[in-house]
C-alpha cells in the first residue's frame, strides 16, 4: 500500500491534471470561451432548465379524438351506402371506440360486410344473432397509425418551433405516444405553447343554409351536419358567441395548402393569403363553382374563423382569409398553415417553466451553498487532522475538479438538486479519509511503527470505504433510472461524486501521504 | 506542523448495550408515531404527486397585496387556491389544486389565472402536473424507495451474512419511516426533491451501518470467544470517533445548503439534516444491538461467555 510504481504515480497525476484542465472552461462565460483557440478544451457543463430558465413541456398525442373523427367519417359513408343499397338498420351511432347499429334483416350481413370492406379493409365487423353489429378498428392498424401520427407530430412541432426562432430546442419522443419539448432560455413560453398546442386543422365546409342554428343548439342537428362555434375575436373579446351549422363533409382541407402569408387587405386589415397545390386548387374550383352565392365556412380546429359568401368560382387556387385578425394572430395562423396541421391534438401532461431570473438566483444560491459547505469542510479537516487534513483537502480539491470535468465532458445536465448533490458529495467524500485516519490513529496507539500503522490504516479501511460507497451508488442509480429532470441531475452528481471520491480518497490521499513519508522521513505521525 | 485537535483522546468505553432496550423502545415509539401521523395527518403532497399547479409570481408594483389576490383568485372558481408569501415581500406562491377533468383542464386553469393577474406580475416559475403524470410519479417514487431498501439489504447480505442484512434493513426502514413521520409532523412539502432526500438518507444510513458492521466482523474474527455484548460495545466505541467526525462534515455541508440554498432546496435540506442524525442513531442503537438478538455464526463460544452475556444485559 505504501509503494507506488512510477507509472501509477504518473497516471494519478495525469488524471488530476486533466480534471483541472477540463474544469477550467466552466469558470468563464460562454461568450469568452468561444473565442479560445480550437485546441483548448472548451466544453462547459450544460445547465438544466431550472438553472438556465426555459420550459419543459411533456405532450401527449391524443389519438382518441382522431379515432373518433375517423369513425364518424366511416359512419357517414355507411349511412350513404346503406341507403343506396337499401339495407335497413336502426341505431347507427359511434359508441366509444366502435360503431354500433342493428341490421333489420340479418340475412344482409354479407352485403354489409362487403360495404365495410370497401370503405376500409382494416375495419373489423362482428354481427350478433339479433342483427346487432359492431365495427371496430384493427388494433395493429391503430398502432401503426399512432406511430405515424407521433412521428409526424414531432416533425410539425419542430417546424413550428424553428419558425419562432427559438434556439437549441429539443424535441424527442417519449414512450409510445408522448413528445418532450424543451425550450431553453425562452422568455415568453405562452406564445410558443399556443403555437405548439394548436392542431391547426383547417377545413373548408359548406354552411347549411336550411338548418336552424337555434334548433341545432337545442340538440337537433340535421343528419350529415355539425354545429360549430365561431372563433373568438381577439379584437373584441367580450362579443357574444356565434354559432354555425355546417355540412360535415369537407370540401377542401388544409393539407393541400402550399403556402400561407400574412398580409393586408385594401382596408388595411390584417388577413392571411393562401395558395393551394394542384389537387387543392381543383377541389376548391369545383366547390366554389357549384355553390356560388352560398356561404362557405373556413374552419380552424372546429371553430369557424370566417364564413364568406362565394362570389364566383375561384380557379386560381389561391385566396384570402378575412376574419377578425390582429397582426400577431395573422402571423401565427400563417405560420401554422405553413408548418402543417398536427395529425392529432396535443395535450400538455406536464409543464415546468422557470423564468431566467429565478434560474440565475438558483445558480447563485446553489453555488454559494456549495462554496460555503466545502470551505467549512476544508477548515474542519485541517483543524481535526492537521497536516493529514491538508492532504485530505488537496484530495478533495482534485475530487471536485475531476467531477466537474466529468460533468462537462459527458454533457450531463446540472440542475439545482445536482448542485446540492455536489455539496453533499464533498461532505461525504472526506468520510473515506476519516476512516483511514482514525484507523491509523488506532494502530499508532496500539504501538505499531509508523510505516506499519500507515499501511494498516489504508489497508483495513479500503474494504469499508468500498462497501459504503457502493450503497450510496445503489441509491444514486435507482434515482437516475426512475427520476426525471432535476432528480436525474441529482442522481448524476451523487453517483459521479461517489466514483471520483473513491479515486481521490484511495489514490490521491495515499500518494500524498507516501510522498510526505519519503521526503520527510518523520519520526512522528502528526495525526 | 501544528497539532490537530483531537477531541476523543482515547477510545471511550461507553456501554451502549446497556441503553439498547431504551433505544429499541424509543425507536418503536418513533416508528409507531410516524405511522400514526402518516395515517391521521397525512403528508403535504407537492404537485409532483397530487397533480395541480404552482405559480411563483413577483408583483411588479410594490409588495404583494395577498388579501386582494386571494379574493381575485377565489372568484375564478378553480377550487381551493393556496396563496402564500415566498421569500421577499413582493413574491407570492400560488398553488392550484388538481382541476377536475383531464390534463387539458390544468393548462386552462393556468391561463385563467394569468389572464386575471394580467400585467401586474411577472412569472418566475410555473409548474403544471396533470393527473396522468402525477400517478406515474407516485408509482415511480414508491418503486424507487422499495427497490432501494431491497437492493441495499441484498448488498449487505452479500458482503456480510444474512443476519447483518436483517439489521441493516431494519435500521434503514426505521430511518425511512421516521423521516416520513417528520414530513407529516412538520407538514414539509413532499415532492420529488424530498423523495430524493429520503433515498439519499437511506444510502447514508447504510453507509454508517456498514462501517460499524465491518468493525464488528473484524472484532468477531479477532476475538473468537468474546461475548456479543462486549463485542458490540467495543466495535461501537472504536468507531465512535469516526462516526462523530463524519456526521459533522456531512452536517456542515447540509447546513450550508439549508442556510444558503434557497427556498427550493429547503425541504430537502431539512430532511437531510434529520436524516443524518437519525441515520447515525439507528446504526448505533438499532443495527448494532440487533446483532445481539440475531447472532451471526462464528466458531464455538464458551458456555461462560454466554452466561456472562446474559448477566450484562439483565
Amino acid at each position: 500500500m505504501l509503494y507506488f510504481q512510477t507509472w501509477k504515480v504518473m497516471l494519478i497525476l495525469a488524471v488530476c491534471a486533466l480534471g483541472v484542465i477540463f474544469t477550467v472552461p466552466n469558470l468563464f462565460s460562454e461568450a469568452s470561451v468561444l473565442r479560445w483557440p480550437d485546441w483548448v478544451p472548451k466544453k462547459q457543463v450544460s445547465l438544466g432548465l431550472d438553472l438556465r430558465g426555459g420550459s419543459y413541456l411533456l405532450y401527449q398525442v391524443d389519438m382518441s379524438s382522431v379515432e373518433k373523427d375517423e369513425l364518424n367519417n366511416v359512419l357517414d359513408e355507411l349511412r350513404t351506402q346503406f341507403l343506396d343499397q337499401k339495407i335497413g338498420y336502426t341505431g347507427l351511432a359511434v359508441d366509444g371506440n366502435h360503431i354500433a347499429f342493428v341490421l333489420r334483416d340479418r340475412a344482409r350481413a354479407s352485403d354489409m360486410r362487403a360495404i365495410v370492406q370497401k370503405i376500409d379493409p382494416d375495419l373489423q365487423v362482428t354481427v350478433g344473432d339479433g342483427g346487432a353489429a359492431a365495427i371496430t378498428q384493427d388494433p395493429a392498424a391503430l398502432d401503426a397509425r399512432r406511430a405515424t401520427a407521433v412521428n409526424q407530430s414531432i416533425e410539425i412541432v419542430r417546424r413550428r418551433i424553428d419558425e419562432t426562432g427559438t434556439k437549441e430546442a429539443t424535441i424527442q419522443r417519449v414512450g409510445d405516444d408522448r413528445i418532450l419539448v424543451e425550450l431553453p432560455g425562452i422568455s415568453d413560453p405562452d406564445r410558443v405553447k399556443a403555437l405548439i398546442g394548436k392542431t391547426a386543422k383547417m377545413t373548408f365546409q359548406l354552411v347549411d343554409p336550411n338548418a336552424s342554428v337555434d334548433e341545432a343548439r337545442r340538440g337537433r342537428v340535421p343528419p350529415g351536419d355539425e354545429l360549430l362555434q365561431g372563433a373568438p375575436d381577439p379584437r373584441n373579446p367580450t362579443a357574444a358567441q356565434t354559432y354555425y351549422v355546417v355540412h360535415r363533409r369537407v370540401m377542401v382541407s388544409g393539407d393541400t395548402l402550399t403556402d400561407a402569408q400574412p398580409t393586408f387587405n385594401n382596408t388595411n386589415e390584417p388577413v392571411v393569403s393562401f395558395k393551394f397545390n394542384a389537387i387543392g386548387a381543383r377541389r376548391f374550383a369545383d366547390a366554389t363553382r357549384a355553390n356560388v352565392g352560398k356561404p362557405f365556412a373556413i374552419v380552424l380546429d372546429n371553430k369557424v374563423i370566417s364564413a364568406p359568401v362565394i362570389q364566383e368560382a375561384i380557379i386560381g387556387g389561391s385566396g384570402i382569409i378575412e376574419g377578425s385578425f390582429t397582426v400577431q394572430s395573422a402571423n401565427d395562423l400563417a405560420l401554422l398553415l405553413r408548418a402543417g396541421a398536427l395529425p392529432a391534438p396535443l395535450t400538455i401532461l406536464e409543464e415546468r417553466t422557470v423564468g431566467p431570473d429565478l434560474g440565475a438566483d438558483s445558480i447563485h444560491a446553489g453555488a454559494l451553498a456549495c462554496i460555503v459547505g466545502i470551505a467549512l469542510v476544508v477548515v474542519f479537516m485541517v483543524v481535526f487532522y492537521g497536516l493529514f487534513g491538508i492532504f485530505a483537502d488537496i484530495a478533495l480539491f482534485f475530487n471536485l475538479c475531476i467531477m466537474m470535468a466529468a460533468l462537462s465532458l459527458l454533457g450531463a445536465t446540472l440542475t439545482l438538486p445536482g448542485i446540492a448533490g455536489i455539496a453533499l458529495t464533498m461532505g461525504m467524500a472526506v468520510d473515506a479519509n476519516v476512516l483511514i485516519y482514525e484507523r491509523i490513529r488506532e494502530e499508532l496507539r496500539g504501538g505499531r511503527s509508523i510505516i506499519s500503522s500507515l499501511q494498516a490504516g489504508f489497508e483495513r479501511a479500503f474494504g469499508t470505504i468500498v462497501d459504503s460507497h457502493v450503497t450510496t451508488l445503489v441509491a444514486g442509480a435507482l434515482m437516475f433510472w426512475l427520476g426525471e429532470g432535476p432528480i436525474k441531475g441529482f442522481a448524476v452528481t451523487l453517483s459521479l461524486g461517489v466514483l471520483t471520491s473513491l479515486f481521490s480518497a484511495i489514490l490521491v490521499t495515499r500518494l500524498l501521504v507516501v510522498t510526505w513519508l519519503r521526503r520527510t522521513k518523520p519520526k512522528l505521525v502528526p495525526i | 506542523m501544528f497539532r490537530p485537535l483531537i477531541i476523543i483522546k482515547r477510545i471511550p468505553n461507553i456501554d451502549f448495550m446497556r441503553l439498547h432496550k431504551l433505544g429499541f423502545a424509543l425507536s418503536l415509539v418513533m416508528t409507531l408515531g410516524s405511522v400514526v401521523l402518516f395515517g391521521v395527518r397525512g403528508l403535504n403532497y407537492g404537485i409532483d404527486f397530487s397533480g395541480g399547479t404552482i405559480i411563483e409570481a413577483r408583483t411588479l408594483t410594490g409588495p404583494a397585496d395577498l388579501a386582494k389576490m386571494r379574493a381575485d383568485l377565489d372568484s375564478l372558481n378553480l377550487g381551493a387556491v393556496q396563496l402564500q408569501s415566498f421569500g421577499a415581500p413582493n413574491e407570492v406562491l400560488i398553488r392550484l389544486q388538481r382541476q377536475p377533468g383531464s390534463d387539458a383542464a390544468q393548462e386552462r386553469a393556468v391561463a385563467t389565472v394569468k389572464d386575471k393577474l394580467g400585467k401586474t406580475v411577472e412569472y418566475r416559475r410555473v409548474e403544471v402536473v396533470g393527473p396522468t403524470v402525477g400517478h406515474e410519479l407516485i408509482r415511480a417514487g414508491v418503486m424507487a424507495t422499495v427497490l432501494a431498501l431491497v437492493a441495499i439489504m441484498i448488498y449487505v447480505w452479500f458482503r456480510f451474512e444474512w443476519q447483518f442484512g436483517v439489521g441493516a434493513m431494519m435500521s434503514t426502514l426505521h430511518d425511512t419511516i421516521t423521516t416520513i413521520g417528520l414530513f407529516s409532523l412538520l407538514q414539509i412539502e413532499f415532492n420529488l426533491t424530498t423523495l430524493a432526500a429520503i433515498l439519499t438518507i437511506a444510502g447514508y444510513s447504510i453507509n454508517d451501518t456498514v462501517v460499524i458492521y465491518d468493525r464488528v466482523r473484524e472484532t468477531m474474527r479477532r476475538h473468537r470467544s468474546m461475548d456479543f455484548v462486549t463485542l458490540i460495545n467495543k466495535s461501537l466505541n472504536e468507531t465512535l470517533s469516526r462516526t462523530i467526525l463524519t456526521v459533522t462534515t456531512v452536517a456542515l455541508a447540509v447546513l450550508s445548503l439549508l442556510v444558503f440554498g434557497g427556498e427550493v432546496l429547503r425541504g430537502f435540506s431539512i430532511a437531510m439534516l434529520w436524516g443524518i442524525v437519525v441515520g447515525t442513531y439507528s446504526s448505533l442503537f438499532i443495527a448494532a444491538p440487533l446483532l445481539f438478538y440475531i447472532r451471526p455464526k462464528r466458531s464455538a463460544r464458551g458456555v461462560e461467555a454466554a452466561a456472562a452475556e446474559a448477566e450484562k444485559v439483565r
